[in-house]
């Protein structure tokens, strides 16, 4: 028996069950790995970064390079400087990269190691860069670790050279490649001229060419990143792991911010349109108002398979968000959301929703698995939208299960699909509906089973 | 991609060629150079890996999540009874408590489980930042044993205190805890070290030995329990598996408790047979071997016949070995050559010196060897070498699969049971499955 989870509700102090998030560096890894030929290197002990790369790997399926700092006995007491300077004249000896964006640890947290200062020390051969992050994994989760190294990528990079570019900056957030693929893609359509950084498209969406390039060809330019000093505006998609970055860019270079929901359902993506579009002064192309007709035509023929359905929200904060105004604008009924980061806004956010939308549900920030699965034993919902972790919860209750989200270690392709913008949407529909539908079948009588449904 | 073929001065000793003309040896067992994309993992992960599989144990991380998230769920070792152990339990530490301290946060997790799920047995694993704030976690588990009744142990795993296989002896030294100080009577039977029951392995061997009336006391550690580990101490003699991970235990329950250790393993058919022979001479009788030989000849004609057509579909094939002990690499390459295929290239992550004196010794001329690689030079040797597949772990794959290079995972994503009889079969299914799909066609045409 798998599920050891009580019905009564008992308060914890001292315990997690079953996290919703993890820890800051694999985040920053992951933003790294969004910049052009950026090796990401992790300041701590082995273990850390073997972790990360294995985290990573098993959600993208694609290798994952990152470098340690090998801590040993003797840097946890005499502190890592020596570690990391050796490890940046290293890692550029052997794996030539072009940038190194080094996050920290826990450990090297702790015993107060003063990366700044190592890093302005350490010997830098001519043109290469080394940019840096502080990842304390005691605070926030790996969300708060991609919002700490996007803000390094501004801090280090971005400069306003007084030469206007007439682009938009895009954070993308904590999302797949696919996303980042497809909000480039509609910002094209649209004809606008952005920048986006971190970009893990082309990074971790390699097509398998029987070579293998440590440095793929995607990723943000690092031209590109300083460029976006230059910028007429940032939109951030994603407040938890975007915001930051974009701030940053209006402190350091006057870029004026824009911070927006992940443009994940309708609604959403057309706000991050419209910005656009008020940015660029450029208007949205008919071949864009069209995929959103095509979305509305699909929930059309589909919306009596989940209206007024009870479902359950889970994961990474802006992922969550989305999903929940999504759904509620489907006529889901979103009964438990959930995300593992510990942001008290994430709360007050969905609340505000769930009450315009007249839905009594249980919201928490920094919670984990263990408590949502107390709620659904308490009283059951429909569906579950959540990552993979979230499948002992589905299988225990008997519920269908939309996998989306980070991250995703039993299914793949997701990497490849889109969840944003209108084609993202239409997915998000499909799988939602499709799951509905296929526990319909299982569960019909030889009677009921329908042909057309 | 690397600076032409640059190695790294530093790494220079890790790499040999196996030459008949030189003599030279490799170096291992040593740090990772700092800088490196190194393939290992540190001390925690060694002792989490290792006491995991134990069922009805209350594993408690202390220390900031994600030591808790990158280890829930993902050994693959079965269970027979409770699956309590695949549940991640941890303190979470936040800022407050790393200025503050964590103790009274273990306490109240502690508590806590103890209230919920009356457990009999629960490991507190101390993560890198416990013993830099200063946490006493041998005084919080002490005190939760006085309050409790239970066994409370600590697991002294900080990860920057060395490597995997120092996390391995922090594992031993938690078991060694657990079974106590007392000597008991004996009682005829053994303990199996070192197999982790990854997609039900312990059952299969347990299966072997029980079949012929050996007695197995206690599997340490897969598919185990608190109350077998007690028994431990009983058994007459200790049959070893995973050495890289096991052997110190081996040792310590030798000199502690006075149970000798034979060193065995069942990957492959020779490795099975001889195994399964040595412990048949020293636990039993003329009976017993006659049995165990009757066992091995009804297992070879079951399964060598399947093994041979595959072998067809197989022979002539170059083999790239990426593990994490020198016993499985070991194992593999004779593996291989029972499939008619060549190890051209065989590292590990931790193996140690005697282990690379008989890889080196069972290595055909110019398979090279590596210790505690990297995957820029892993794609060197593996393009050097012109290897058709890499045998590896989670890292390793899609490396392999980017080359164009088929894969199998030996490692804790194994999906079919590899070990024994059956487990050769298994093994060179996979290995037809992945080699022989039309997929690399594709590739090679892109």
């Amino acid at each position: 028996m798998l599920d050891y989870t009580p019905k009564e509700y008992v308060n914890r102090k001292g315990l997690v069950i079953n996290p919703a998030k993890t820890c800051q560096p694999v985040g920053a890894m992951y933003a790294a790995l969004g910049i052009h030929k950026c090796l990401p290197h992790s300041h701590g002990s082995q273990g850390c970064c073997a972790y990360h790369r294995k985290f990573l790997t098993r959600n993208f399926r694609d290798p994952v390079m990152s470098s340690t700092s090998s801590f040993t006995e003797g840097s946890s007491v005499f502190g890592g400087g020596s570690n990391l300077k050796t490890s940046i004249k290293n890692v550029f000896t052997i794996y030539d990269p072009d940038v190194i964006a080094v996050h920290t640890t826990c450990l090297s947290e702790t015993i107060g190691d003063d990366v700044p200062t190592y890093v302005m020390q350490a010997k830098v051969p001519e043109g290469k860069i080394v940019i840096h992050a502080n990842t304390p994994s005691y605070k926030g989760s790996h969300i708060t670790g991609f919002l700490n190294m996007v803000k390094g990528m501004v801090n280090y990079l971005a400069q306003n050279t007084e030469k206007p570019n007439g682009k938009i900056n895009v954070i993308p957030g904590f999302v797949n490649p696919s996303d980042m693929r497809e909000i480039k893609r509609i910002l094209k359509e649209m004809g606008a001229e952005f920048i986006m950084f971190p970009d893990t498209s082309g990074v971790l969406d390699t097509p398998v060419t029987g070579k293998y390039e440590m440095y793929p060809k995607g990723g943000a330019k690092v031209e590109d990143i300083k460029d976006s000093g230059n910028s007429l505006a940032t939109v951030s998609l994603g407040r938890f792991a975007s915001s930051d970055g974009a701030f940053e860019l209006e402190k350091k270079c006057k870029v004026p911010p824009k911070v927006l929901k992940t443009p994940i359902g309708i609604k959403a993506t057309d706000e991050f349109l419209m910005e656009v579009s008020n940015v660029t002064g450029k208007d949205i192309p008919e071949e864009i108002e069209e995929e959103r007709g095509q979305v509305i035509d699909v929930m059309v023929d589909c919306h009596y398979h989940y209206h007024g359905k009870k479902v359950a929200i889970s994961g990474d904060p802006d992922i969550v968000i989305g999903l929940t105004e999504f759904a509620i604008s489907m006529g889901m009924i979103p009964k438990y959301v959930l995300t593992g980061t510990p942001e008290k806004a994430f709360e007050k956010e969905i609340e505000e929703m769930l009450e315009e939308a007249g839905v009594e549900g249980k919201v928490k920030s920094g919670g984990d698995l263990f408590t949502l699965h107390q709620w659904m034993k308490e009283e059951p919902v429909d569906i579950m939208l959540g990552t993979t972790h979230s499948k002992y919860i589905a299988r225990a209750e008997d519920v269908p299960f939309v996998r989306i989200g980070f991250p995703i270690l039993d299914r793949s392709v997701h990497s490849y699909m889109p969840i944003v913008g209108y084609k993202g949407a239409m997915r998000i529909i499909e799988l939602i509906s499709n799951a509905l539908l296929d526990r319909q079948d299982r569960d019909a009588l030889d009677e009921d089973l329908e042909l057309i449904m | 991609m690397a600076k032409g073929n640059d190695i790294l001065k530093d790494r220079k000793e890790f790499i040999c060629y196996k030459s008949q003309k030189e003599e030279g040896s490799i170096k291992c067992e040593k740090d990772s150079v700092a800088g490196s994309v190194s393939q290992r993992a540190c001390v925690y992960c060694g002792a989490r890996v290792v006491l995991n599989p134990i069922t009805d144990a209350f594993h408690i991380v202390h220390g900031p999540i994600g030591c808790a998230a990158y280890t829930w769920d993902i050994r693959g070792s079965l269970s027979s009874g409770s699956e309590i152990y695949r549940n991640s339990f941890s303190t979470d530490l936040r800022e407050h408590d790393v200025v503050f301290g964590g103790e009274k946060k273990l306490t109240g997790a502690i508590d806590e489980i103890v209230d919920k799920y009356k457990p009999k047995l629960i490991f507190v694993y101390a993560t890198c930042i416990v013993g830099v704030i200063g946490d006493d976690i041998d005084a919080v588990c002490k005190m939760a044993e006085k309050k409790y009744g239970i066994r409370v142990i600590p697991v002294k795993s900080s990860g920057f205190a060395g490597n995997k296989s120092m996390g391995y002896r922090a594992a031993g030294k938690a078991l060694l805890k657990l079974m106590g100080d007392d000597l008991p009577e004996k009682e005829k039977g053994i303990n199996f070290l070192g197999d982790f029951n990854l997609a039900g392995e312990m059952w299969i061997i347990t299966g072997y030995l029980r079949s012929i009336g050996i007695n197995v006391i206690a599997k340490i550690t897969g598919d185990s329990t608190y109350k077998e580990i007690l028994e431990a101490p009983k058994a007459s003699f200790n049959i070893v598996q995973c050495a890289g991970s096991m052997t110190s235990l081996a040792k310590e329950m030798e000199k502690k408790y006075n149970i000798p250790f034979v060193k065995v393993s069942f990957f492959g058919f020779e490795d099975t047979c001889t195994s399964i022979l040595t412990i048949a001479q020293r636990y039993g009788d003329k009976e017993m071997i006659k049995r165990a030989e009757k066992l091995i000849n009804s297992e070879k004609a079951k399964y060598g016949l399947k093994i041979s057509a595959l072998r067809e579909r197989l022979k002539g094939k170059k083999a790239a070995i990426y593990v994490g002990g020198g016993f499985k690499a070991i194992s593999l390459i004779k593996q291989f050559n029972d499939l008619g295929i060549k190890s051209v290239v065989v590292g590990t992550q931790t193996g140690r010196k005697d282990e690379y004196e008989v890889l080196k010794s069972i290595s055909d001329e110019g398979t090279v060897i590596l210790d505690d690689t990297n995957p820029a030079e892993l794609e060197k040797f593996i393009k050097e070498k012109e290897a058709d597949l890499l045998v590896g772990g989670v890292k390793e794959r899609p490396l392999a699969y980017k080359l164009g290079l088929a894969f199998c995972d030996h490692n804790h994503e194994r999906k079919h049971p590899l070990c024994g009889f059956e487990g050769a079969l298994n093994f060179a299914k996979e290995l037809d499955l992945t080699v022989n799909s039309p997929v690399w066609e594709f590739v090679k045409s892109s």
